[in-house]
């Protein structure tokens, strides 16, 4: 005679666990955080995404103001005076982003970003949404597997990404100088600080604090770089801040020098 | 000026349990431990609860109160609603002994597996000398009470029991992040590679960074930030990095 055994429990059920019915017994609004998490990424994407295809409405030319959704501007669809690193590539068809060569790679750098991970994996794949509610899925490998394991190059984004936030600075700093010669609006002050925040976001990356000095086993023989490290540690703690903050002004940035293009406001001037 | 609330705690054991329902008294300045202790003591006393200090510090009282992994002598019941009712359950990811005692010898498997400090040659105990910047990393991660409230709330093995064999949690993730950070370390020497091991042997591969070790910690150490990232980037200089073998050619390595 032969004797089947009960296939083992797994997963939340796991032999020997106390048994709880419901998914979670938490009685707070667990939910409510995954959920603004979900809507904000989401209306970031679907806002870039139109932006960027619309291939109008990215130039001031009175004042110089190129939109960073745009740039940098290298096809010769663009608008000479807006390709601050000239055309070499042809004209684009409709639908393709001026900014191709680059918007890839802040669309990855913000992908593989740590704190994205966490705000995607939970709001999105939802594993977990909250801590101690179970999760959905039956199996998990985590990033030990294609795609996931690609999330380890994260390094090589942040490069990329800080020599396109040093191309945002240079555009922000050719807008002082319009049409008009030098000046300073309201649009130049949102560039300004749209670059300032971008820069704080690209540097208190977790790879940039590895880089700079956490991958050494002895502080006190690297003492430039271990001064380095404790300033990216003291903006890492508020990287999670940046990431949301640098969305909503990219956001800002980009509808306001739209407006300004496509004639429905006008700019505040302070100077000239 | 006490007051009467309502509570379910889990009572039973491997076999088998529900939630039991208590009306307790409470008083100002009480944790949940203190409402536990006077069910014991007037309703249920044989009601099991393992505990010690009662001051956060020994993380023996482990459980999960309306659902959310704390120490019951560090959740203060000002902190709830009185008209809500209190659940009182073990912790989910172990198996459960009886009541709110769980059996968390997985994690005593797995600190053996983590191989220990190798003090370097000549030197000997009592003659450690190390700069305060050097070890300072590693002495956040010694702060650990082992609680284990970060290896419950870890959906890694909460939610896939399966992988327990390969996974060894946060807790022990950021141990092996203790010696590989550590000044005098001398695993390298021994033939010990940890960064291999925490990925290899310890399953940080596993870890997708949702950061619940950190929110229950209540030593508040950063462990995702500062152990769990940071063992992530080491592995990557050597795993993922196509250019660090030629990079590292140049870079002083101390």
């Amino acid at each position: 005679m032969t004797t089947t055994s009960p296939a083992p429990r797994t997963g939340v059920d796991g032999r020997g666990r106390v048994a709880i019915g419901p998914r979670t017994l938490r009685t707070d609004r667990w939910w409510l955080s995954p959920l603004l998490t979900f809507l904000g990424l989401s209306a970031f994407v679907i806002y870039g995404l139109v932006r960027t295809a619309m291939q109008q409405h990215y130039w001031v030319a009175e004042y110089h103001y190129l939109t960073p959704f745009y740039s940098p501007c290298m096809t010769m669809s663009c608008i000479p005076e807006s390709a601050h690193f000239g055309r070499p590539f042809p004209e684009f068809p409709p639908l393709i982003p001026y900014a191709i060569i680059g918007l890839p790679f802040l669309l990855l750098f913000r992908l593989t970003c740590y704190y994205y991970r966490k705000a995607y994996y939970r709001s999105f794949w939802l594993s977990p949404p909250a801590c101690a509610v179970t999760e959905p899925h039956r199996t998990y490998s985590g990033e030990t597997r294609f795609p996931l394991v690609t999330q380890n190059v994260h390094r090589y984004f942040f490069y990329v990404a800080v020599i396109i936030t040093a191309i945002n600075t240079w555009d922000a700093i050719l807008a002082f100088g319009g049409e008009d010669g030098f000046g300073i609006g309201l649009g130049n002050l949102i560039l300004v600080i749209n670059v300032i925040l971008l820069w704080a976001y690209t540097l208190s990356c977790h790879s940039c604090r590895h880089a700079v000095g956490g991958r050494l086993k002895h502080f006190s023989k690297h003492p430039v770089r271990y001064r380095l490290w404790t300033w990216v540690t003291k903006m890492n703690t508020r990287h999670m801040e940046f990431a949301w903050v640098t969305l909503g002004t990219l956001v800002l940035t980009d509808a306001y020098i739209a407006l300004l293009s496509a004639g429905v406001i006008s700019d505040t001037r302070i100077f000239n | 000026m006490g007051y009467q609330q309502h509570f379910r705690v889990w009572r039973g054991d491997a076999e088998g349990g529900e939630l039991v329902d208590f009306d307790a008294e409470v008083n100002e300045g009480e944790v949940v431990l203190d409402v536990i202790h006077r069910l014991q003591a007037t309703q249920a006393p044989d009601l099991a609860v393992r505990w010690n200090c009662k001051a956060g510090k020994c993380g023996s009282c482990s459980a999960e109160v309306n659902g959310r992994a704390r120490l019951l002598c560090m959740t203060r019941m000002s902190t709830l609603d009185p008209n809500e009712t209190v659940v009182v359950t073990p912790m989910k990811t172990f198996p459960v002994i009886r009541d709110l005692v769980c059996d968390v010898s997985y994690n005593y498997v797995k600190a053996r597996e983590v191989p220990a400090f190798v003090p370097p040659k000549g030197v000997q105990p009592g003659d450690y000398r190390m700069q305060q910047v050097d070890v300072e990393r590693s002495q956040e991660f010694r702060k650990c009470i082992e609680c284990f409230l970060c290896q419950d709330v870890c959906h890694v093995i909460r939610d896939h029991d399966e992988n327990k064999e390969s996974f060894s949690g946060p807790r022990f993730l950021m141990r092996v992040a203790e010696l590989d950070m550590h000044p005098l370390d001398a695993a390298a020497e021994q033939g010990i590679d940890r960064k291999q091991d925490v990925q290899d042997d310890h399953g940080l591969g596993m870890c997708n960074i949702t950061k619940c070790c950190t929110e229950v910690c209540p030593e508040h150490i950063k462990i995702t930030d500062n152990a769990l990232i940071p063992m992530k980037e080491r592995v990557a200089d050597r795993r993922y990095d196509p250019f660090f073998p030629i990079t590292k050619l140049f870079r002083r390595q101390r």
